[in-house]
């Protein structure tokens, strides 16, 4: 027995020519929160959907919780809660008969279902709108009642496709926050196409593109893997001639460092490392023993974006 | 077997309840209400033709289960595929079957509920004269199968489309075909080039016929076979079509 809630082998499928998912092993342990990243039409929601069982694969197997899906679906299909894409749900009906209908679908007895009624309505922020119909809500509330819905029997997996997508900053936030705050005892696979999120909320990130898994390592390692790509960029109100410019670099301790001349009085310089992550602080001072005019700095961190970019454009064409 | 039910009973319960919970089912109820009298008294003549029956009232039955059923099917499947909750359905521990089942049974039971609003007619043939009874509770008992076999037919092919107003369509056409299956004029289209057995077959096939025997009071066997097998190969075939076209 493993402790692997879901493990997936050599999952296929394709739909008529065109091949969706091209073998793809994934495997799920407690208190993992995958990160499913790739670009639109790179396969993530086709294997979200053999996941959860609405689809069957053309090849491969799945175990959900070591129970196979393709010969107990039903079973399988109780350990899953499951946001589809763009959180669907019955538009007509209202929160709580909408969410008290799912529960009993997923067999929650009346005392357990008015618990956990309680405890999402709470736990998800969903008690000013409880008795108000589904399609009257907003954006952010909808997808919220998806969240519910998935997991009002606080089941063991969390499969959520896309369980930020077309809401505003904040709700992001608190989307990812919940994620958190739930993944402790559970495998959580989420997909998205925004990075931030898999370094915010993910233990794991797997890429794919064209159907083909092409990553699956922590963020973290992923950097270290595919190169630092932080940059600092600090932008000064004085003309730099060669010598200045070479000074500069040999004080600036970090590997990959570029000046670029705006106009006549000002120049921009880009500090960065494949190595490491430059130290704004460090710079700042380095850069003021020349006496310059610091006008502008800043620091941007677009590593996983980098490397996402990286990954999907060139391993997918080739 | 007894959470088969339940989860069976649960997903028609909310499809039940789906119908009250926009003007869809007062809207069904009173065009229902309203075509049947009306028919019945302009159309039909009850009170020319002078007899205490209800010829009158269920002779328009087919005709008005070909337009009135596909509005009450045609969303059941349809609606779910254009919404995305398929996709929600389908990863519940339910089978495809339950799934099926239950929808129909709570458009059914709905019609049901429109057959049951039309007692002040029959109250009214009972106070004006003395009807036989027995010949129209089987008028009725044949009508509510017929519907059946109607909601089985448009559920079935709304799986086919994400496009409730397609789904009418078909459903309607399907009906008509359904209801002409014995008349001359789809039979003689059949019977110059195929068997004889085939032209049979679709002769028994004809919804018109089979009503139209228990409307005068026989109910045989063969018309309670025919429908409820009809509804259950369509039931059949709508859990394939939902099997197939879920994903698309």
């Amino acid at each position: 027995m493993s402790s692997k809630l879901i493990d997936a082998k050599n999952l296929k499928k394709s739909f008529g020519e065109f091949i969706a998912v091209d073998n793809i092993d994934l495997s799920v342990l407690r208190g993992e929160v995958v990160g499913f990243l790739g670009p639109n039409g790179a396969g993530k929601s086709t294997t979200m959907k053999m996941l959860t069982g609405f689809l069957e694969p053309d090849s491969g197997d799945i175990l959900i919780n070591n129970i196979d899906l393709k010969s107990n679906p039903l079973k399988a299909k109780g350990f899953i809660g499951y946001l589809p894409e763009g959180a669907p749900s019955y538009s007509d009906m209202n929160v709580l008969e909408f969410l008290s209908f799912v529960g009993k679908m997923r067999g929650l007895n009346k005392n357990l279902l008015t618990k956990r009624l309680d405890e999402m309505a709470i736990q998800i922020s969903l008690k000013d709108v409880w008795n108000k119909p589904i399609e009257t809500l907003s954006k952010g509330f909808k997808r919220r009642v998806g969240i519910a819905q998935a997991l009002i029997h606080d089941p063991d997996i969390l499969i959520l496709d896309e369980p930020t997508d077309g809401l505003d900053p904040n709700q992001k936030h608190e989307m990812r926050n919940l994620i958190k705050n739930i993944s402790n005892n559970k495998a959580i696979v989420i997909s998205t196409h925004i990075l931030e999120e898999v370094e915010a909320v993910c233990s794991r990130a797997m890429i794919i593109a064209d159907g083909k898994l092409l990553a699956n390592e922590t963020p973290a390692n992923l950097e270290k893997q595919f190169g630092n790509k932080d940059v600092i960029t600090i932008k000064v109100f004085n003309k730099i001639n060669t010598v200045l410019a070479k000074n500069l670099k040999s004080s600036l301790n970090y590997s990959d460092v570029k000046i670029e001349k705006l106009d006549k009085d000002t120049n921009r310089i880009f500090v960065s490392d494949a190595k490491k992550t430059p130290d704004l602080n460090n710079v700042l001072k380095q850069v003021n023993k020349f006496k310059l005019n610091i006008v502008e700095a800043s620091f941007v961190k677009s590593s996983l974006e980098e490397i996402f970019r990286k990954i999907t454009t060139t391993n997918a064409s080739s | 077997m007894k959470t088969y039910l339940e989860k069976t009973y649960i997903i028609f319960d909310r499809e039940l309840r789906g119908y009250f919970r926009t003007p869809l089912a007062s809207i069904f109820l009173l065009v229902f209400l309203a075509l049947s009298s009306g028919m019945t008294f302009f159309l039909g003549r009850f009170f020319e033709r002078d007899q205490a029956d209800l010829t009158a009232f269920f002779a328009w039955h087919p005709w008005l289960f070909l337009i009135l059923m596909p509005a009450i099917g045609m969303r059941l499947w349809a609606e779910e595929r254009r919404s995305g909750t398929i996709e929600l359905l389908i990863t519940l521990p339910v089978t495809n079957m339950q799934l099926v089942i239950g929808k129909f049974l709570a458009s059914w039971i709905f019609t049901l509920i429109a057959l049951i609003l039309t007692m002040p007619i029959w109250v009214t043939v009972n106070f004006l004269g003395d009807p036989d009874n027995n010949v129209i509770l089987i008028s009725y008992i044949g009508s509510w199968l017929m519907a059946g076999a109607f909601l089985a037919l448009t559920s079935c092919l709304s799986a086919l489309t994400k496009n409730q107003v397609i789904a009418f369509i078909i459903s309607s056409i399907s009906g008509f075909v359904l209801i002409m299956a014995g008349f001359n004029l789809v039979l003689s289209s059949v019977r110059s080039w195929t068997p004889t057995w085939v032209t049979e077959t679709v002769g028994s096939m004809s919804f018109l016929s089979h009503f139209s025997r228990i409307q005068m009071g026989v109910f045989d066997l063969r018309t309670l076979v025919f429908f409820v097998s009809m509804i259950i190969l369509c039931i059949w075939i709508n859990v394939q079509l939902v099997q197939i076209k879920k994903a698309d």
